[in-house]
């Protein structure tokens, strides 16, 4: 299929990053397939095919041996990038913390999906969610427009010299992975000149100047790699508002740290990440045309946790819901409730904040499940008292 | 390892050969004692040595590296039946 980068082109999120990567043109691209990421691999080895990248498409036997592929090919030097789901993403996870300790800028797609069991395909967020401690930076996408400016940034923002650490750009199985939305795509020569050249710092072919990868660190060292690594995660936070003000001068489009939707006069805000963000912006302005004062805020970076703007944008609301596509089973709440009511403990005074686990294996989130959580936290914000802190919604 | 803050990003070591500056022969249990007498030089002990342990000098097996040998017994074993010029002796306790 003739995709055209001119004016607006319909296509799916698979579709779109999959063009991402042909216009990228990474140097190697280990993969096998899974739903419902599939697609993104099954059009890029179409691209390879038709001598439309020089990309060496490594087919491998599984997710675990993927990402193994990618963490070698990176320490060969070259830039690697691949995309996976779900089971997928959980049996790469010793690799991930591999590739984020050597300091490989690997970049995935991580379309969400839920883990089995039972078995599920469809959409929710424990998938990255539990890869949220493996030191990779978490990009989360609304749509399939950020979902493919984000991947392009993506490359950027791992090969900062200032970060070194491999990037995950997560959006929703099916609904955005699946759905065609109008985008605008970038010309292959914006985005080559955007991306830039890719020059590692060592690697293992240049046989002028040797190194090892992979050396043992013992109780003299291990724990200073890990501070360093830490210590590059923490800047990756401005690295990525650089880039994502580099790229909206370039292109127009304007992603910060995360998007506030009518949040400045807001009593009642629901944080919420990826697509269900949207319905709950419709719920909100109908809220509003009732002149309830609601509003919304969706994270986009997740990892590193911008904890101290997440106060600052919610330091005025009086009641907080944080809805969780992902349930840590028995901790406090979901992942991002958990880390966003943290963050709230550093402010004085502070909102009231629950958590809503919402959307598990794909259930629809719909319009009026948002505004009930509205009209939830507007009876907090009135009366002060929270009467469930925690509980499951969408059943 | 003077300066920690100036490590290699991600552990990687930044040349090569540092294999050699780490001494593995505190690990031996068992030292090789090779006798000339013996040996004939055939040079099995020097092909067949995973630590590169066996020196040899103008085409002789002269001695063992005891800073790398960690006293596996390959040498001794490998040593032809019809020679056995290496033995393995307990290190001294």
């Amino acid at each position: 299929m003739a995709i055209s980068t001119k004016g607006q082109t319909g296509l799916t999120g698979n579709t779109a990053i999959a063009y991402a990567m042909k216009q990228i043109n990474p140097d190697v691209c280990p993969a096998y397939p899974i739903t419902p990421s599939t697609a993104i691999i099954e059009d890029f080895s179409s691209y390879v095919a038709d001598g439309a990248v020089d990309t060496e498409l490594i087919t491998v036997e599984s997710e675990h041996s993927a990402m193994s592929a990618c963490i070698g090919a990176a320490a060969a030097g070259a830039r690697v990038m691949t995309a996976t789901s779900a089971q997928g993403l959980a049996l790469m996870w010793e690799m991930l913390y591999i590739a984020s300790g050597m300091r490989f800028p690997i970049v995935i797609a991580n379309v969400n999906r839920a883990l089995s069991a039972p078995i599920n395909i469809h959409c929710d967020h424990s998938d990255s969610m539990g890869a949220r401690d493996s030191g990779w930076v978490q990009l989360y996408s609304e749509t399939v427009q950020e979902a493919y400016d984000n991947f392009i940034q993506a490359v950027r923002i791992a090969e900062n010299e200032k970060v070194l650490l491999p990037v995950m750009v997560c959006f929703d199985g099916f609904i955005t992975s699946h759905a065609i939305e109008n985008i605008s795509l970038l010309d292959d020569a914006e985005v080559r000149e955007f991306i830039g050249e890719y020059k590692p710092r060592h690697h293992l072919l240049d046989t002028d100047n040797p190194v090892t990868y992979g050396a043992m660190t013992l109780q003299d060292t291990y724990i200073e790699f890990k501070r360093q690594q830490s210590q590059a995660m923490s800047r990756a936070k401005d690295v990525v508002t650089e880039v994502g003000r580099e790229f909206a001068g370039k292109f127009g489009r304007d992603y910060g740290l995360m998007e506030t939707y009518r949040l400045d006069d807001a009593e009642a805000a629901i944080v919420i990440l990826n697509s269900a963000a949207g319905t709950t912006k419709v719920a909100a302005d109908e809220l509003r045309k009732q002149g309830k004062k609601v509003g919304v805020l969706r994270p986009r970076l997740f990892r590193p946790f911008p904890f101290k703007e997440m106060a600052d944008a919610l330091k005025n609301v009086k009641a907080v819901a944080v809805l969780d596509r992902a349930d840590s089973m028995n901790g406090f709440g979901g992942p991002l409730f958990n880390e966003v009511r943290s963050a709230l403990y550093e402010l004085d005074t502070r909102p009231r904040v629950i958590s809503r686990i919402y959307g598990l294996g794909g259930r629809d989130y719909k319009v009026k499940d948002a505004a009930s959580v509205f009209d939830e936290l507007l009876k907090i914000s009135s009366t002060g008292k929270v009467e469930t802190l925690q509980k499951y919604i969408t059943l | 390892m003077e300066n920690k803050k100036e490590l290699p990003l991600g552990g990687v070591i930044p040349r090569g050969g540092t294999a050699h500056e780490y001494s593995t022969g505190g690990w031996r249990k068992l030292r090789p004692v090779v006798d000339k007498d013996k040996c004939t030089n055939c040079l099995i002990c020097w092909v067949m040595c995973p630590d590169s342990a066996v020196i040899t000098q103008d085409g002789k097996m002269v001695g063992f590296d005891m800073e790398h040998c960690k006293g596996c017994g390959i040498c001794a074993v490998e040593c032809p039946d019809k020679v056995k010029a290496i033995k393995m002796e307990e290190e001294a306790g």
